[in-house]
């Protein structure tokens, strides 16, 4: 692991440089046409350093981060799936790299073709009825589809719903949307099995319910069993119904939510279709709709005149209805062209094994870890993708936390489970091991995972304490949050 | 199976240890009549790593080589090797958010380096992670705007008619769900400037903000400190978007007119990022140190560890979804993390003197553009205002006639100003440090033919 501890402004020294990089300066005379009133004072910051500086300093960072490509990553609700080298070399094929986003559609068929194909692609996956790339995240799908659930009521004047509904285990995301959507949020309540609690819905429905967003398999790591009385509620009320696509990956192949009653989805191609997290980012969050939102997808898609064979763009003034654009030019293209690849790759009986194969290794991770003396939040049910372990008898015996646990099997090179998340679950662990890794890698999990526990008995400063051989120890969060400082100064 | 490990020894050893005889079964939870659509007939059957790569291969060679001058919020530039070689490093490339700080502490310090980088050329006090691009980062800017400008009661906010239609309308789209009203602010005909004088008409009235791009649509320079002054005297909150490459020769926000803007936004894209179809980009984002916590989307914060060794960590989380849900600043997850890396290694290899380089080089060559287009008869400037790199010219003929003749020709040159502003006749044309003298004649040749 690597020693470096300066930042790149402590390796800028005066008049050093990248020099095979830059152009040449310009004379000012060449700049005459600026006034000088507008021109900078003084040279920003940046630093001074040699391009082997810059590699070597960024290098050396890079090697300071747990990563797929090196670690066992088990985040529950991330689908941390190993990302494909070859999805990034085909994005990154020059064609498609030096097209810029604003060139007419006869000098982009091919990219065109491969948008066309992905949404034809994923409507087929989901079962949905039109499907738009354009989101650029995953909450910027969710909010394309709370606007369209929006501009659904709006069109039909039916101005009295201005509540979304939301499943208390439900992701941050899913109110926060709801709210720059110009709705209010009324949570629902969650049952000891975890399923929704269906009554509660019923009280909770009526003529002010503009939908209700729910994640199917839900966070708390099961499939919602009422899911079509809940539709049927729902929908009886006037309301529409939103797929969150945070947990596609544990139904590919098995259940479509086209076919459970959702007017609309979102899919975290991120998650779901393996491409790579990136550090925090960039992602994809397509939507796919119910004939009923169709008028209202966002813009700019794909579409195609069979006739001639030729694609084109479909944007606002062929489709007026649209909520318009969410970005300046047309979404993650790059991001696009690697869930294609992944996609292409897996093709039909691939898609099938996703949802099989991660389910397999969420079942058998779960059964090991109960074995080992870990408890389950929700032991009679099955597992989906992803399952929660609850701490709470090992903080009040023990005085370990969940926390606890997951920093300490950073020091077992394993990366930590999703925290805390759901909060309806005490001291939670949520843990998603996905259909990419091997048996030994999880065995190699579990092994951690009974040793932590057999530390968290005899030697618990060793697991309260930990990491230990990480880059740094645990960080002070309160001295960050009261002592702002957020950008170096010399 | 691509991309899935198992054998069939290691399939059975897992059903074994669930005590279940059939994959199948662990779906048993699920309605059997809601299966039915899952077989997927639709879909194409799997195919390997070479024959998929050469369909892509096939695809992007098919989008022919153009030589291209469009500009409109995207632009070529010379993006050195060692960018995308380390930013596609599995380090960064597979990590998640850096949730776990100790894990992850590569991610965290390039952020908390790109927060710096970005501050000192906007000349702001701090900078957030970067959001999706500077189109949807300008809505954020403006629902921050609202939050931070307690003088105002407002959802109003002044919009210049110069602002890049594409992110006037991606910030209505996200915002107007909230009941937020864009007014728009026209920009002289002649000048093809957004003048003070245009704006005496909103004195006294309640806005939230006024937004300044500069350069503007058209590659006009504002006259930024007097419409920054008039905003703070009228109690309005200044919102910048900038070019970042421009901000090497041009003032920074943070030291327009007396007080400077208050928030900054801007496409990423120019510092490192190929133009890749329109993404992913990213956009900064940047603010005084007042405003901070009104601020949407990740900060990374410099503290110590319980061994006081210096550390890097997400910090003022409570403005974040996934601790205030429907209380948050914004639902924003995720920043436009290897995006956002990539610029950063942009930034420490172009360094100060070489930003400037590459901007002198794109404003002069764009000035050199100019002058050979506006020797060819019937082609002028459409704008007195001075211009950064970017310039609209009047045409004697219909401008989208014009490109597509062009387009034929395999050069793309320039966007038209038809559809956005109804001038049929005008195009918006860009030339950046990329483009050689012969390019620029070629061009030059290309548009004489066409338009003889």
């Amino acid at each position: 692991m690597s020693n470096e501890t300066k930042l790149i402004f402590q390796h800028s020294r005066p008049g050093r440089g990248a020099n095979a990089q830059a152009p040449k300066p310009v004379s000012e005379d060449q700049l005459s046409a600026i006034p000088a009133s507008l021109r900078r004072k003084q040279k920003p910051g940046l630093p001074e350093v040699s391009e082997l500086d810059v590699v070597r300093h960024y290098t050396n960072l890079s090697s300071k981060n747990f990563a797929i490509d090196k670690q066992f990553y088990p985040l529950g609700s991330c689908t941390m799936k190993y990302n494909p080298r070859g999805a990034n070399r085909a994005a990154m094929l020059p064609g498609f790299l030096a097209r810029h986003p604003l060139a007419p559609a006869s000098h982009s068929q091919g990219y065109l073709a491969c948008l066309y194909d992905l949404q034809n692609f994923l409507k087929e996956v989901t079962g949905m009825k039109g499907v738009s790339l354009a989101p650029m995240a995953g909450a910027q799908g969710e909010f394309a589809g709370v606007a369209m659930i929006r501009a659904y009521h709006d069109a039909r004047n039916d101005d009295g719903r201005t509540e979304i509904l939301i499943p208390e285990a439900a992701h941050g995301t899913n109110p926060a949307t709801a709210v720059m959507c110009g709705y209010k949020v009324r949570e629902v309540p969650v049952g000891k099995d975890g399923d929704v609690d269906l009554e509660a819905l019923k009280q909770a429905c009526g003529p002010q319910t503009a939908g209700l967003m729910m994640t199917n398999p839900s966070t708390c790591g099961v499939f919602e069993r009422q899911i079509e009385a809940i539709a049927k509620t729902v929908h009886d009320a006037g309301g529409l119904l939103y797929y969150d696509g945070a947990n596609l990956n544990a139904i590919l192949g098995k259940v479509r939510p086209g076919d459970m009653g959702f007017d609309v989805i979102h899919m975290n191609l991120h998650k779901t279709f393996a491409t790579p997290h990136g550090g925090g980012g960039p992602g994809a969050g397509p939507v796919g709709v119910s004939q009923r939102l169709l008028p209202y997808l966002p813009t700019p898609m794909a579409g195609l005149d069979e006739d001639s064979g030729e694609y084109s763009w479909i944007d606002t003034d062929t489709l007026p209805t649209s909520i318009g654009h969410l970005s300046a030019f047309m979404g993650n293209a790059g991001v696009l062209l690697r869930a294609y690849f992944y996609a292409m790759v897996l093709g039909r009986e691939g898609m099938i094994r996703v949802g099989e194969y991660s389910t397999l290794a969420a079942n058998y991770l779960l059964k090991r870890l109960q074995q080992v003396g870990y408890t389950a939040a929700y032991p009679e049910r099955r597992a989906s993708h992803e399952f929660i372990l609850t701490l709470a008898k090992e903080a009040k015996e023990l005085n370990v936390t969940a926390m606890d646990v997951a920093k300490r099997l950073l020091d077992y090179n394993q990366h930590a489970p999703t925290t805390y998340f759901p909060l309806l679950v005490p001291e939670c662990l949520l843990i998603e091991p996905t259909e990419t890794e091997s048996k030994e890698a999880m065995d190699d999990f579990i092994a951690a995972m009974e040793a932590i526990l057999h530390e968290a008995k005899t030697d618990p400063d060793m697991v309260k304490e930990a990491p230990f051989t990480q880059p740094v120890r645990r960080l002070d969060d309160v001295k960050a949050a009261r002592e702002l400082d957020l950008t170096w100064s010399e | 199976m691509p991309y899935i490990p198992h054998t069939p020894d290691d399939v059975s050893a897992m059903l074994d240890a669930i005590g279940a005889e059939r994959i199948e079964d662990l779906f048993d939870e699920i309605p059997a009549h809601l299966k039915a659509g899952s077989s997927l007939d639709a879909l194409p059957e799997g195919r390997g790593e070479m024959e998929v790569t050469r369909l892509m291969a096939e695809r992007a060679e098919q989008d022919r080589y153009a030589l291209s001058f469009l500009g409109g919020g995207a632009y070529q530039h010379h993006i050195p090797a060692a960018v995308w070689e380390i930013a596609t490093r599995g380090e960064f490339y597979t990590a998640y958010t850096p949730y776990q700080a100790e894990a992850s502490q590569g991610t965290l310090q390039v952020i908390y380096e790109y927060q710096t980088l970005i501050a000192r050329l906007t000349g702001m006090d701090v900078a957030n992670a970067s959001v999706y691009d500077g189109a949807s980062g300008l809505a954020e800017a403006v629902l921050m705007a609202l939050r931070a400008n307690r003088k105002s009661k407002s959802n109003r906010v002044l919009v210049p008619e110069a602002l890049n239609p594409r992110y006037r309308s991606a910030c209505d789209a996200i915002v107007r769900n909230q009941d937020v009203a864009l007014d728009t602010v026209p920009f002289c005909g002649q000048a093809g400037q957004t003048l003070a004088d245009s704006l005496s008409q909103y004195e006294g009235q309640d806005y939230a903000a006024l937004v300044i791009s500069q350069p503007n649509y058209f590659g006009s320079l504002e006259d930024v400190d007097a419409l920054t002054d008039w905003a703070h005297a009228n109690s309005m909150l200044v919102i910048a978007v900038v070019n970042p490459t421009s901000l090497a020769l041009l003032t920074p926000p943070g030291e327009w007119g007396s007080e400077g803007a208050d928030i900054v936004v801007g496409e990423g894209q120019p510092l490192g990022i190929p133009l890749s179809s329109g993404g992913p980009y990213f956009g900064f984002m940047a603010c005084k140190q007042k405003h901070v916590r009104q601020m949407p989307g990740r900060i990374i914060g410099r503290t110590v560890d319980l061994e006081g060794k210096q550390g890097f960590t997400l910090t003022l989380q409570a403005r974040e979804q996934h601790i205030r849900r429907s209380k948050a600043t914004s639902n924003i997850c995720t920043n436009q993390g290897l995006a956002m890396t990539a610029a950063t290694i942009y930034m420490s290899l172009i360094g100060p003197d070489g930003l400037a380089s590459v901007a002198g080089h794109c404003h002069a060559n764009t000035q050199k553009l100019a002058d050979k287009l506006t020797a060819i008869d019937g082609v002028e400037r459409a704008f007195t205002a001075p211009t950064f790199h970017e310039v609209v010219l009047f045409l004697p003929q219909d401008a989208d006639t014009v490109l597509a003749k062009l387009a034929e020709k395999d050069i793309l040159g320039g966007l038209s100003l038809a559809k956005d502003y109804g001038m049929q006749n005008a195009i918006l044309v860009n030339a950046t440090e990329v483009h050689t003298e012969g390019d620029l004649d070629l061009f030059v040749a290309a548009m004489k033919e066409v338009l003889a």
